[in-house]
C-alpha cells in the first residue's frame, strides 16, 4: 500500500529469485509430509520427495499415538499444559508490565528499563542452567513447575508490549478516561485492552511458539519421561532409533513430527492478520 | 516487575555465588575466589569451543541476513507473483518447532533415507557429506538459516511497511531509481531492524545449543561435549558434575554475549543521533 501510486512491472527473474527460496523453505517439509504417508521399508528404499509404496499415513499415526502405551498422547497433553500455563502467564505478565511500564511514571523506571534491556540481551538459554542448578537446590526440578515457572518470565515480550503500548495507546485517552471518573482497572479493561489487542496476540503468538518448541529447558529439568513436553519426546526416540541396540522407529519420529508442527503452524496461519500488524507495530521503534 | 527482577536476576546471582566455589570430595562447598575463571581461560576445551561459534557466527549471521534482506527488499519493491504465498512461505520453517527442523535435517542428510544419500547416487560420487568434520558446521548452519531466514525476513520487511508513502513520491518525483530508492530511503529505514535482528543473531549463534546436540546422536564422533559452549556447560553440569565451573563457563559466555551485543547496538545507532 505504501507505494500503491506506481504499481511497479512485475518482474519474472525476481520471481524466479524468490521461487529458489521458497523451495528450500518448503522442500524439507514436503519431504516430511511425502515420508509420513510411506512405510518403513518404503522410506529407506524410495525417493523422498514422492509418495511410494502403500499409504501408510493413517497406520503410521496409530502407531505414534499406541507406541509405548500412547506415551506420545501424555506428552501432547504435557505440551498443551506447558503452553497454556507458561506462555499464557507470561503474555499476561508481559501485557501488564509493558503497559505499566509505558503509561505510568514512577521512581526507578529507567533502571526497570535498563534491566530489561538487559535481561532481553541475555537470552533464556543462558539463564537455564544456573535456573536448573538453583531449582534442583529448592527441589523444583522433575517438576512440570520448573518448566512453567522460568517461561513465565519474557523480556522480550515484555520489550514488545511496552514499544506497543507506547505506540498504540494516547496517553490523552487515559487522562480523558480519569478525568471521567473511571478507575484504573476500568480504563485499562474499557480502552487499553482493546487498544492492545494486536500487540497482546503478537506477543501470545511468539510465547506459544518459544513455549512450543522449547527444548534446552526441558531437556536439563525434566528426567521423568512422564513429564517431557514433545520436542523432548521426538528427540528421545530419535535417540533410541539410532543408538545401540537401536530399535528403529524412524517412521513415527517422522509421523510425530508432523503431528508436532501442524497445531503450531496453523496457528500461525490463521492469525496471520493480528501478529503481522503487531510486529509492525514494535518494528516502529525497534 | 519485583517478581520479573526476581526470576531474572536470582538465577544470575545464585550462579555467580556458584562460580566462586569448589566442590571437594571431602569438605563440601570451598571458596576458592576466581579460581574458576582462571581455569575456563587456559581450558583449552573452552577456547575450542568458544571459537568454534565464533566462526559460526562470522559466517551465518552475514549469509542469513543478507538472504533475509534481499528477500525483504524483494518481496516489498512488489515486483513479484504471489507476493503474499512468498511472504508466508518463508516464514513457515520459524513455526516449525527447533528439534523437528533438526531431526528433519538430519534425515535429509543421512545416506540411508535422506535426500543426500539419493544426491550421491545420482551423481556417482560422494558429493555431500555432511557428517564429514569439514562440512558438520555448514551442516549446522544450514539448518539454523533455515529455520530463521523466514523469520528476520519478516521483521525487516514489516519495518519496510512503515516507511511513508510520501517519501517514495518525493523519491519519484526526483527521479531517483529503484537502487537509490533501496539506498536512500530503504536501507536507512531499516537500520533499527536491522540492528535489533543482528543482535539477536548474534545472542542465537553464541547459544548453539540444540543443533549440535540433536545432531550429536547422529554423528557422536563429529561432535564432541564441548563442541560449543553452551553444550559444554550442560555437559559439565549434568554429566560431570562439575556445577561450580558449569556455571563459571556460563557466566563469561553470558558476559561475552552481552559485550558483543552493546557494542552492536552502540555502532548500530550511533549515526541516527
Amino acid at each position: 500500500m505504501a507505494h500503491s501510486f506506481s504499481r511497479p512491472r512485475k518482474s519474472v527473474v525476481l520471481t524466479l529469485l524468490m521461487a529458489g527460496l521458497v523451495v528450500y523453505s518448503l522442500a524439507p517439509l514436503w519431504w516430511l509430509l511425502v515420508s509420513s504417508t510411506k512405510t518403513q521399508e518404503a522410506l529407506a528404499d524410495s525417493f523422498g520427495l514422492w509418495p511410494a509404496g502403500p499409504f501408510a499415513l493413517f497406520d503410521n499415526i496409530a502407531e505414534v499415538l499406541t507406541y509405548q502405551d500412547g506415551v506420545f498422547v501424555r506428552w501432547f497433553g504435557n505440551t498443551v499444559v506447558y503452553v497454556v500455563a507458561g506462555a499464557g502467564g507470561a503474555t499476561l505478565l508481559a501485557t501488564l508490565g509493558g503497559y505499566g511500564l509505558a503509561k505510568y511514571r514512577f521512581r526507578g523506571r529507567s533502571a526497570v528499563f535498563a534491566t530489561v534491556i538487559g535481561a532481553v540481551a541475555v537470552p533464556g538459554a543462558a539463564l537455564a542452567v544456573p535456573t536448573f542448578l538453583m531449582f534442583s537446590e529448592l527441589g523444583l526440578t522433575n517438576t512440570m513447575w520448573s518448566v512453567i515457572l522460568p517461561t513465565l518470565v519474557s523480556p522480550f515480550g515484555l520489550y514488545l508490549m511496552w514499544v506497543f503500548a507506547t505506540e498504540a495507546i494516547p496517553t490523552e485517552l487515559l487522562e480523558a478516561a480519569r478525568v471521567d471518573g473511571a478507575g484504573e482497572w476500568r480504563t485499562f479493561f474499557t480502552i487499553s485492552l482493546r487498544l492492545l489487542a494486536p500487540g497482546i496476540v503478537t506477543v501470545a503468538l511468539f510465547a506459544i511458539v518459544a513455549t512450543w518448541n522449547n527444548y534446552f529447558l526441558p531437556l536439563i529439568m525434566l528426567s521423568d519421561r512422564n513429564l517431557f513436553p514433545l520436542a523432548i519426546g521426538l528427540a528421545s526416540w530419535n535417540a533410541d532409533a539410532t543408538g545401540v541396540g537401536a530399535t528403529p522407529v524412524f517412521h513415527l519420529v517422522i509421523t510425530g513430527s508432523v503431528l508436532t508442527i501442524l497445531p503450531i503452524v496453523a496457528a500461525f496461519l490463521l492469525l496471520q492478520r493480528y501478529w503481522q500488524s503487531g510486529l509492525s507495530a514494535g518494528g516502529v521503534k525497534g | 516487575m519485583v517478581a520479573f527482577a526476581f526470576a531474572f536476576l536470582a538465577p544470575v546471582l545464585y550462579s555467580l555465588y556458584l562460580s566462586l566455589f569448589r566442590n571437594q570430595l571431602m569438605g563440601g562447598n570451598q571458596f576458592v575466589g576466581l579460581e574458576n575463571y582462571s581455569a575456563a581461560f587456559t581450558d583449552p576445551k573452552f577456547w575450542d569451543g568458544a571459537g568454534r561459534v565464533l566462526l559460526f557466527l562470522v559466517v551465518q549471521v552475514p549469509i542469513m541476513l543478507a538472504v533475509a534482506l534481499a528477500a525483504a527488499l524483494v518481496i516489498d519493491s512488489g515486483r513479484l507473483f504471489g507476493k503474499r504465498f512468498t511472504r508466508i512461505a518463508l516464514f513457515v520453517p520459524y513455526a516449525v518447532p527447533g528439534v523437528v527442523a533438526v531431526l528433519m535435517w538430519g534425515f535429509l542428510y543421512g545416506d540411508r533415507i535422506g535426500l543426500v544419500g539419493w544426491i550421491n547416487e545420482a551423481a556417482g560420487s560422494q558429493l555431500l557429506a555432511p557428517f564429514s568434520k569439514e562440512w558438520m558446521l555448514v551442516a549446522i548452519g544450514n539448518i539454523v538459516t533455515w529455520e530463521f531466514a523466514g523469520y528476520n525476513m519478516l521483521i525487516l520487511y514489516s519495518a519496510l511497511r512503515t516507511v511513508p508513502g510520501e517519501l517514495y513520491e518525493a523519491a519519484a518525483i526526483d527521479g531517483a531509481g529503484q537502487w537509490r530508492v533501496i539506498r536512500a530511503v530503504k536501507l536507512p529505514a531499516l537500520r533499527g531492524a536491522l540492528v535489533i535482528a543482528t543482535i539477536f543473531s548474534i545472542i542465537g549463534s553464541f547459544q548453539l545449543f540444540n543443533e549440535p546436540n540433536i545432531l550429536k546422536v547422529l554423528a557422536p564422533t563429529l561432535i564432541s561435549s564441548s563442541y560449543t559452549p553452551n553444550m559444554y556447560a550442560y555437559n559439565l553440569s549434568f554429566l560431570g558434575q562439575q556445577v561450580n565451573y558449569a556455571a563459571t563457563v556460563a557466566i563469561i559466555m553470558g558476559v561475552l554475549t552481552a559485550a558483543i551485543a552493546y557494542v552492536v547496538q552502540l555502532r548500530g545507532t550511533r549515526k541516527d543521533s
